[in-house]
């Protein structure tokens, strides 16, 4: 009967020994600093000349190109967006419409739920022989005259010297004027935090060198993004060849720095 | 639901609910009711004298709550103060603070030197705190001398004359936080201070008209048919004012046919047809429009007229405040994608919600209660207390 009980206690030992060297171990991990670098592999810089370089805000010029004809409105930029920034449901930073039209011009539109879940079924509710049907995926405007900025009564919306518009959390009063202002009711008032809120371009991923958000997930490279003073950028290219590129409510005079290629003349 | 009807995700919400149809409308009746005092103190509308002091503390008892919607409105009224601290130039609305913090210590100090007299006289009068509080109101002066009286009413004569002014840009200025917005083809138009000022013209004055014949039916004291006369006409005019531009509004946008009117007209003839057409013009408008000309041009027994007279008060009081609610609310239906309508449900217990809106209405005549108890509102109740 003596020897198990001596080979239980050595294996008691061993294993008491054990938890301890790794308990010791794991709190001196966490003790000791240890390069970040090793432990999560820097993402590949997605937007050249940001980073190493001293960031000279002024001389950037941002332009964000949706391609209207290459979007499939899966609404996979919808589900990036919410899971980045934690959206409020029934609240959207962006949104993709479904265009129909029939055969009598009439234009159909809509965006349940802001295309999140994707257009994966015909619309339901319309009984008319579709001639043609495109989608169109909206966000910030990024307008060189905001609206919102001017109308905003503690200058909690502002714009950034190299073209973002934000807002400051921490200052606004909620009065939603921004919101009645904006034409392309890009804005919405967080219900938490009932605070005004909107599509930021991912500034925060910007500022790293990397890509907005939507943009990295679009499958189909629908949503294009990058440094009008980079001659190299896709944007830079797009705006200065020979596509067609509009903006959206032009009347308005606000200059959107958001450009539409293929858009078609019934988006408003 | 219409297949052709597209709203953006985001515009199903109303943003500016009742508190934003509430603001403008307390002070459209302090404006109003400004006039009035005004056409007595500067003008020298002497038929208006029984209304002259009750005008000045009325409008300073609406003034005094009409902060209480906005702030009820914001979504973090504790930093409402940052609207004053850092104001941003470029924004209208910035200057709201401010324009309504001189309106309402201007009106403060009208209602101060109005009553001078009689606060001395009531301090002479009256013991323990209300001794105190006439000598803080009449900053501890009793003198009455005819000199005094008469440096004191050219002041006055001066404050009301900077009154107009200002009560046009506290007014006005509401309508152009509406006219300014490009966004919204139902608001963006230069004609809406104008109906903003004109609408406040009627409803201040209406409200005076109401709460007059009412006070001095309840108290069983004569009305001045004179006064109410008077008002009516003035009355009449500026209705005649606000109506015609607010069917200018509509009627030369429906004549040009541009982009504009395509945007609104399916708004005024389709969610709004009930409260606009038929309410605010027809019932709220023409009809009392046609009353307002009987009461005017013919001669009517006391009796009659004074019924017909805060008849039309009332339709105008409703008027003015549907006009608010279509402008305000009716505005925001239309989503900026022009393709469709949002609908809006008042809530009873929310904060904007029709309870909110009952006891923010309701505080004015509490205020205007406690006023009338430090600032008698009738020529008559003093000289007969003297």
């Amino acid at each position: 009967m003596g020897k198990p009980d001596a080979g239980l206690d050595k294996e008691r030992r061993a294993f008491i020994k054990k938890v301890l060297n790794g308990t010791v171990a794991g709190s001196l991990l966490l003790v000791i600093p240890m390069p970040i670098g090793a432990a999560t592999p820097e993402i590949k810089e997605q937007i050249p000349g940001i980073r190493g370089k001293k960031w000279d805000m002024a001389h950037k010029r941002f332009a964000f190109i949706v391609d209207i004809t290459l979007c499939i409105g899966c609404g996979s930029c919808c589900v990036a967006d919410r899971l980045e920034y934690n959206v409020p449901a029934g609240y959207y930073r962006t949104w993709v419409e479904r265009y129909l039209k029939d055969f009598n011009d009439n234009v159909y539109v809509d965006s349940p739920n802001g295309g999140f879940d994707g257009y994966q079924t015909p619309r339901a509710d319309i009984d008319v022989e579709v001639r043609d049907t495109f989608f169109v995926p909206k966000l910030c405007n990024m307008c060189k005259e905001p609206p919102c900025v001017q109308v905003c009564p503690v200058g909690a919306t502002f714009k950034t010297p190299d073209g973002f518009i934000l807002v400051d959390a921490a200052r606004c009063v909620g009065c939603a004027y921004c919101i009645q202002a904006c034409p392309y009711s890009s804005r919405y008032l967080d219900p938490f935090t009932r605070t005004a809120e909107k599509c930021t371009w991912c500034y925060h991923r910007v500022r790293k060198g990397l890509l907005p958000i939507c943009v990295n997930v679009c499958p189909t490279k629908a949503r294009k993004f990058g440094d009008l003073n980079d001659k190299n950028s896709e944007v830079y290219k797009l705006l200065h060849e020979h596509e067609v590129l509009t903006v959206l409510k032009k009347d308005m005079g606000t200059y959107p720095a958001l450009y539409y290629k293929g858009l078609r003349r019934e988006v408003v | 639901m219409d297949a052709l009807n597209f709203v953006f995700p985001n515009d199903l919400h109303v943003h500016w609910s009742m508190m934003i149809v509430l603001y403008p409308y307390l002070t459209g009746l302090v404006d109003g009711s400004f006039i009035v005092a005004a056409l007595y103190y500067v003008f020298g509308v002497k038929s208006l004298k029984p209304l002259s002091r009750f005008s000045l503390v009325f409008a300073l008892a609406f003034l005094s709550c009409a902060m209480f919607p906005l702030m009820m409105h914001l979504g973090r009224p504790e930093r409402n103060q940052n609207m004053m601290i850092t104001p941003s130039p470029t924004s209208a609305m910035s200057g709201a603070g401010f324009i309504f913090t001189v309106a309402i210590v201007l009106i403060g100090l009208i209602v101060l030197l109005v009553y001078r007299p009689t606060l001395v006289n009531l301090r002479l009068k009256s013991k323990g705190v209300m001794k105190i509080l006439y000598r803080v109101l009449t900053m501890d002066s009793t003198n009455l001398s005819p000199e005094s009286l008469e440096l004191d009413r050219k002041i006055i004569k001066f404050l009301v004359a900077i009154g107009i002014p200002v009560a046009t840009v506290l007014h006005g200025y509401v309508g152009f936080l509406f006219g300014g917005v490009k966004a919204n083809p139902s608001w963006s138009t230069p004609l809406m201070p104008v109906i903003f000022l004109f609408s406040a013209c009627v409803s201040g004055i209406s409200a005076l008209v109401l709460a007059y014949i009412v006070i001095k039916k309840l108290t069983n004291q004569p009305v001045d048919l004179a006064c109410v006369r008077t008002c009516i006409n003035i009355l009449a005019g500026f209705f005649i004012l606000a109506f015609s531009f607010e069917m200018l509004e509509v009627f030369s946008h429906s004549y040009l046919r541009t982009w504009y009117h395509h945007a609104v007209e399916g708004l005024l003839n389709g969610p709004l047809l009930y409260s606009f057409w038929v309410w605010q013009v027809v019932i709220c408008s023409v009809l009392p429009l046609l009353l307002l000309g009987w009461l005017c041009l013919f001669k009517l027994r006391a009796s009659v007229f004074k019924f017909f007279a805060a008849t039309v008060s009332i339709m105008l009081l409703l008027q003015v405040l549907l006009m608010r609610w279509n402008v305000v609310i009716g505005g925001q239906l239309m989503s900026k994608s022009t393709r469709g309508y949002t609908q809006f449900h008042p809530e009873w217990f929310d904060k904007e919600g029709i309870i909110t809106v009952i006891v923010l209405m309701g505080l004015p005549f509490i205020v205007l209660f406690i006023l009338s108890k430090i600032f008698p509102l009738w020529l008559e109740e003093e000289k007969a207390s003297s």
